[in-house]
């Protein structure tokens, strides 16, 4: 598929420009609107269907595949940390699925590492990465006095070593 | 070239790609390099790029150490199984041993993990996924990354590594152009984490048409995390093993968890299980590997390959029966929603209700990257606790490349398999502590860039502009020119090359050292022509580049498909002329190097260590 935009909604605000990683999505320098310049470098990725503010971005399958007539729309909201998709078949059959996109307020629980304590010259030449051992639970896994994980040396290298 | 400015900005860790590993270098580098200037330039937008743009509906590589479920070793011994006895075991157990910590910090961060509501671990989808809902799984990581960052710059595309001028193996930076601006960037930068990603559309797709895009990995992925290292030198390892993937037809649409999770399973046209059907012939091929477990990817996809050729296609997925519980429905169809889309959409303009129609299949054109059931890529240095007696595989700082100050992740680096998203970060922030390790240590004292270099490479990164600025003059209109190619006929033409010679869908995957011979001849005319690439405008200008970094890591793909003389991964490809397994000879990896000065590619053989045991029972129950 590939998404097109449609000219009685979209006010040019340019989110879908911001944020489509094939950087497709360009403002049209005459209507002042969105629109995708290369479809076949488009991945149905959605990026811009969700970030437009109007949902006036929408997909029609790739023509050299997708028969007419389905509609795959979605509706992200971030505050309510859901996602919600509606599918209509060639057939006008539809479904629907609504899935959770956060367990929490954006952003508030991944730390500034600038603010955490400063690690020894000990930390750093160990093996121990940011919040490691605790992050790691390592359960039964034999650690070494770092708390990571360390490989038992064989005594010897295995077959199969060949130049 | 005077119009567009250049911006000269110094820092000490420049992060090349902010996709998985690159957001995750970001955000470590500044635990470590508490006081260090740390840059994270990025082609598109960190919020959405990347093979994770549109979400993961499963973390594909997590141990479980807290609840006994896997150690570190099993993963060396799956990933060993899965890539026919080759991978990095001392890079395959570093990142293995770290990549719960970067799971538990996901679900911290407000990831939606999945629970099984009776145990209360993590839902498996098989023994090493674990599902989630993850269409934010990408804004949340690049949030990690601002927050760690000095700068993000969106936007900006790297072009070219730079060098230290007073030691010609030690990394100075990058340089690259802002799409949107037109401006030119130099970043000096004591260390270079290059997490670009891995490549698609090197290969012809099966679909040529508006569909083109609708690759399985992302178009964008261009492979410019093999091409700026190559470019400079650098050793690269097991870039003849592309991966190819049996997925849903047209959309591509992932099938780990319908075969895992749903235990859907397959059947060719007359109904019937084929794979046991090729069992001898594999054997043939391949040896006792068909009899491991779970059988190698590759060599599952052999069977469907060579059951569609003899006539008893198309190969379905076996959907009836699961669907028919409303709560798998569910997850089938949110499975690809939440990472593939476009297989959705497919089903829906086709009228396929996988509960009354079994979906087709089908298998992919190549690709090559580094993070899935395969493992091309740069040839690093492993950490010291793991690889330090072993020479050949450690020579100073975790996955550094064998240019100082150069590291790898992700994509990027090689003989990582089975890594996925959630080892790519881990790669990243293993990188990004070994890189402030480099630097505190000296290592970086008194590189030295020149505005020479720097402005040298300012008019190579414009050139396209200029050909078509100076060739378009020429011509009435439309798009064909003596004087210049487009982008997207230069990247037609590397496509064609690429599956007629070296292995594509035209050959049914097959290949032969006559075959290559003349492709790599025909790539070498194609760099002198992309000498001759026309962009319109910077979106086209990108494109070039793009086609330029993909032209590059064809060529070094097409040496190391030459020079491996068997036919280590059937169902990947195919060399017509040495049609076996061979161990005697090849249980090795390979690497090569690139002499920037000539741009011939010399290779050689590097020994495979199988530092960890096969396991006596148990081992890799799928
Ligand atoms: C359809 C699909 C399904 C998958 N399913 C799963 C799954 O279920 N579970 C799982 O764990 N993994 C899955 N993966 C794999 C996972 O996405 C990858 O392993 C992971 O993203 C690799 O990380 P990376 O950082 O190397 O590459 P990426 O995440 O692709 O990041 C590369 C970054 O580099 C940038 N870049 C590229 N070139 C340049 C340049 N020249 N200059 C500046 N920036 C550049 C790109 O824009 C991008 O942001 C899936 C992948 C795909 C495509
Ligand atoms: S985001 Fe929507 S409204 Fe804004 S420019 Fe794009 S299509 Fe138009
Ligand atoms: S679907 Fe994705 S690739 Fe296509 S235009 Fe939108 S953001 Fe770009």
């Amino acid at each position: 598929m590939s998404t097109f935009v449609y000219m009685t909604r979209c006010d040019g605000c340019g989110h879908c420009v911001d944020i489509c990683p094939s950087d497709i999505m360009h403002i049209d320098k005459l209507i002042r609107r969105a629109v995708n310049i290369e479809p076949n470098f488009c991945w149905e990725c959605y990026s811009c269907v969700k970030a437009c503010p109007q949902n006036a971005i929408d997909v029609r399958g790739y023509a050299d595949f997708a028969p007419m007539g389905h509609k795959v729309r979605v509706l992200r909201e971030e505050e309510k940390g859901v996602i919600s998709w509606k599918i209509k078949f060639r057939n006008g059959h539809m479904k629907s699925f609504v899935s959770p996109i956060t367990t929490k307020p954006w952003g508030k629980f991944i730390p500034k590492l600038a603010e955490k304590d400063v690690p020894n010259k000990d930390a750093h030449d160990n093996n121990r990465l940011y919040g490691e051992p605790t992050y790691l639970k390592t359960g039964k896994v034999p650690v070494s006095d770092t708390g990571v994980p360390l490989m038992a040396k064989v005594g010897k290298l295995k077959q199969g070593v060949y130049y | 070239m005077a119009k567009f400015k250049t911006h000269y900005e110094d820092c000490d860790i420049l992060v090349v790609g902010g996709g998985m590993a690159g957001t995750g270098a970001t955000f470590e580098s500044r635990y470590w390099g508490r006081d260090m200037k740390i840059i994270c330039a990025e082609k598109a937008n960190i919020d959405r790029s990347g093979a994770v743009a549109q979400g993961l509906y499963a973390i594909n590589c997590y141990m479980g150490m807290q609840w006994d479920e896997n150690q570190p070793e099993d993963h060396v011994r799956y990933a060993r199984n899965d890539l026919m006895g080759m991978v990095r075991e001392d890079l395959a157990y570093d990142m293995a041993r770290h990549v719960d910590s970067c799971v538990h910090m996901f679900e911290e961060w407000g990831l939606p993990l999945m629970r099984n509501e009776k145990t209360g671990q993590y839902q498996r989808e098989g023994k090493w996924q674990i599902m989630i809902h993850g269409e934010s799984y990408k804004p949340i990581v690049a949030e990690a990354a601002k927050k760690s960052a000095d700068k993000i710059y969106n936007r900006v595309m790297i072009t070219h590594l730079l060098m230290d001028e007073t030691n010609d193996n030690r990394i100075g930076g990058a340089t690259g152009f802002n799409m949107r601006t037109g401006d030119h960037y130099v970043f000096r930068a004591k260390a270079v984490i290059c997490a670009a990603g891995g490549a698609s559309h090197i290969f012809k797709p099966r679909s040529v048409g508006e569909g083109m895009g609708r690759t399985w990995y992302a178009p964008w992925s261009n492979g410019s995390a093999y091409a700026l290292p190559i470019a400079v030198g650098a050793k690269m390892t097991q870039m003849e093993n592309r991966i190819v993937l049996t997925r849903f037809k047209d959309g591509y649409g992932p099938v780990g968890a319908y075969f895992l999770h749903l235990k859907t399973y397959t059947q060719n046209a007359n109904g019937d299980n084929y794979e046991k059907t090729w069992y001898d012939q594999t054997k043939e091929m391949v040896g006792e590997y068909i009899d491991h477990i779970p059988t190698p990817t590759c060599l599952r996809n052999h069977a469907f390959i060579q059951e569609t050729m003899a006539g008893r296609g198309p190969i379905y997925m076996v959907t009836m029966e699961a669907f028919q519980d409303p709560h798998l429905e569910t997850i089938g169809w949110e499975n690809f929603l939440g990472m593939t889309v476009g297989q959705a959409v497919v089903w829906a303009s086709q009228d396929i209700d996988p509960k009354y129609q079994n979906p087709e299949l089908t298998t992919s054109e190549p690709y090559v990257m580094g993070s899935h059931a395969t493992c091309s890529g740069a040839w690093v240095s492993g950490p010291e606790d793991v690889s330090g007696g072993i020479p050949e595989y450690f020579w100073g700082y975790n996955r550094m490349m064998t240019i100082d100050g150069l590291f790898a992740a992700g994509d990027a680096a090689g003989g990582t398999a089975h890594a996925f998203s959630s080892g790519s970060f881990t790669e990243g922030r293993l990188c990004a502590k070994a890189a402030v390790q480099y630097i505190n240590d000296g290592r970086a004292d008194g590189i030295t860039v020149t505005d020479g270099q720097c402005e040298k490479l300012k008019e190579v990164i414009y050139k396209p502009l200029e050909n078509y600025t100076v060739g378009r003059n020429e011509i009435t209109a439309g798009t064909v020119s003596p004087s210049y190619i487009l982008p997207i006929q230069g990247l037609q033409r590397l496509q064609k090359i690429m599956d007629e010679y070296v292995g594509g869908i035209g050959t049914n995957y097959m290949t032969n050292e006559v075959g290559l011979k003349r492709g790599i001849e025909l790539l070498g005319i194609l760099e002198e022509d992309l000498e001759h690439v026309g962009a319109e405008d910077l979106h086209q200008l990108m494109r070039a580049w793009e086609l330029k970094h993909r032209a590059l890591v064809s060529q070094c793909v097409a040496e190391h498909t030459i020079f491996r003389e068997e036919t280590r991964w059937p169902g990947y490809y195919y060399r017509g002329d040495f049609l076996k397994l061979d161990d005697d000879n090849w249980h090795c990896l390979t690497v090569s190097r690139r002499d920037p000065k000539t741009g011939k590619f010399e290779l050689e053989k590097a020994p495979l260590y199988h530092l960890i045991d096969e396991e006596v029972d148990g081992e890799q129950k799928a």
